[in-house]
């Protein structure tokens, strides 16, 4: 397993892609967090990230689902799938290193941001009076939430061998599960039905999480959330075999 | 006996892609696997590689069961699949040391350099796949395909779409390959057949067709072609 996770990291290494999710990523967090007016710093004038926790989840369903689109549905078109399949590994342990992989993309885009938590740090009347709590909390929804992303992903990518596919079936369905479902708990009519069904989105538990309060429930739904994700993707990856 | 299927079927929904084949191949044989577009002869190989399972029947590679230990007979077999699919975006000698990772190799280097001497990949060898001709694409995919010193060799349509010199090239390397390895490949040229094999089998329309070897085919004194056509029920035109 190793193996082909060091052959996915070395792949999107390679690929533009993984260069183009990094730039935009960083790109758009900084506009947001320093100069689009309004809502900046600046503007706010609190010392804390919460402009880019905001946004990044938004950002990251697209991110997410440019990493994943390809690491199934290229492997599908082209044929090679079936050259992986029959080497001595197992589907679990092919779906699980892409996971991985993607994953590690997403730490490794969200690392340069820490930089902000410095600037921050530093700007901060006094110096270091800033939540770090809160912030360390919503660095770690973050990469759960992409997780959570990355499996959705990887699914999308099983379905089809065509690379659009996967990336527009992945973000809707990313989006349903992050503000959709939360967005019913805003409805009035549907009152408690409502608010049951936005405990099962993925914004509820990120919220919780980007308190500073780190719940094992959160952390166990989006553990659990990524898993019941990649075992669909299993069972499509399966399905050749019925 | 190195290969051994009994009463291998395989449906596609109502389809019967293959319809109870069984025969039986020795160590180190070269057979050839013939027959018509769509008889089955893929999904054969599919079947015995462990990348679908049958509908029934059985079979084993080297006495290791198909579907009950599928990754140990994954661990002695290579398989070269139709229309040979590669990652174009790695190096050769990359490409070849992840293929010789994934196979559980001892020795990666020795495999890496072994294969690339066997199938003359020497001066492509810091060539990306994606700059490759077709013909050297296809000593690639052979090179995987014995990476990890298998006994037994699964070769989907090896020569397809080589020009005749490269057929020829690649045609040696099987030879050299079958003195201590059993080969079992399809393909649609007969002279191929003639000039490689110890031993036919033709399957039509999933059923087997015919299981002969080379010598007493050639007692015959029919030329290969019409006893395909005669085994695949084509009435002759011309």
């Amino acid at each position: 397993m190793w193996t082909l996770y060091k052959k996915e990291i070395r792949s999107f290494l390679g690929s533009l892609i993984a260069y183009i999710v990094m730039g935009v990523y960083l790109l758009l967090t900084g506009l947001f967090l320093w100069f689009v007016d309004g809502n900046n710093l600046f503007d706010l004038g609190v010392a804390s990230l919460q402009v880019m926790f905001d946004i990044s989840p938004f950002i990251l369903i697209f991110l997410v689902s440019a990493i994943t689109m390809r690491s199934i549905s290229e492997e599908k078109r082209l044929g090679t799938l079936e050259i992986i399949t029959t080497k001595p590994l197992t589907d679990r342990s092919i779906i699980l290193s892409k996971f991985f992989a993607s994953v590690s993309l997403i730490i490794l885009t969200l690392l340069p941001t820490l930089f902000y938590v410095y600037a921050i740090y530093n700007l901060a009347q006094p110096v270091g009076n800033i939540d770090l709590g809160s912030t360390a909390g919503s660095y770690l929804g973050l990469i759960l939430l992409a997780a959570c992303y990355a499996s959705i992903g990887l699914f999308s990518s099983a379905i089809t061998d065509n690379q659009i596919v996967a990336l527009i079936t992945s973000m809707v369905i990313s989006f349903f599960f992050y503000s959709v479902l939360s967005m019913l708990g805003d409805i009035d009519w549907l009152d408690q039905i409502g608010k049951s069904l936005s405990w099962f989105g993925l914004e509820y538990h990120f919220d919780s999480i980007s308190r500073g309060v780190i719940d094992t429930r959160d952390v166990i739904f989006f553990l659990g959330f990524s898993s019941i994700f990649l075992g669909f993707t299993q069972l499509v990856f399966e399905s050749r075999k019925w | 006996m190195s290969i051994k299927v009994n009463k291998l079927t395989k449906y596609y929904g109502k389809q019967t892609a293959v319809n109870s084949i069984s025969f039986d191949i020795p160590s180190g044989e070269v057979v050839g696997f013939l027959g018509p577009n769509g008889a089955g002869k893929s999904t054969t190989m599919k079947m015995l590689t462990g990348y679908i399972p049958p509908s029934s029947g059985t079979g084993s590679i080297c006495g290791i069961d198909i579907i009950e230990n599928s990754i140990d007979v994954r661990k002695i077999v290579g398989y070269l699949p139709e229309n040979n699919p590669l990652y174009l975006d790695m190096y050769v000698t990359e490409y070849l040391t992840f293929m010789a990772e994934i196979s559980e190799v001892r020795n990666i280097k020795i495999a890496v350099e072994k294969a690339i001497e066997t199938t003359q990949l020497q001066r492509e060898r810091h060539k990306k796949i994606g700059q490759l001709s077709k013909g050297y694409r296809q000593r690639v995919g052979l090179a995987q395909a014995l990476i990890h010193d298998p006994k037994v060799l699964i070769l989907d349509e090896p020569t397809s779409g080589l020009d005749p010199i490269q057929v020829v090239e690649i045609r040696n390397v099987i030879k050299t390959l079958g003195a201590d390895k059993t080969v079992l490949l399809s393909t649609h040229i007969m002279q191929e057949v003639e000039a490689m094999c110890d031993r036919v089998i033709i399957i039509n329309k999933g059923n087997l067709a015919m299981d002969q070897s080379m010598k007493s085919l050639k007692k015959e004194n029919s030329n290969l072609e019409q006893i395909f056509r005669k085994a695949t029920n084509h009435v002759d035109t011309v």
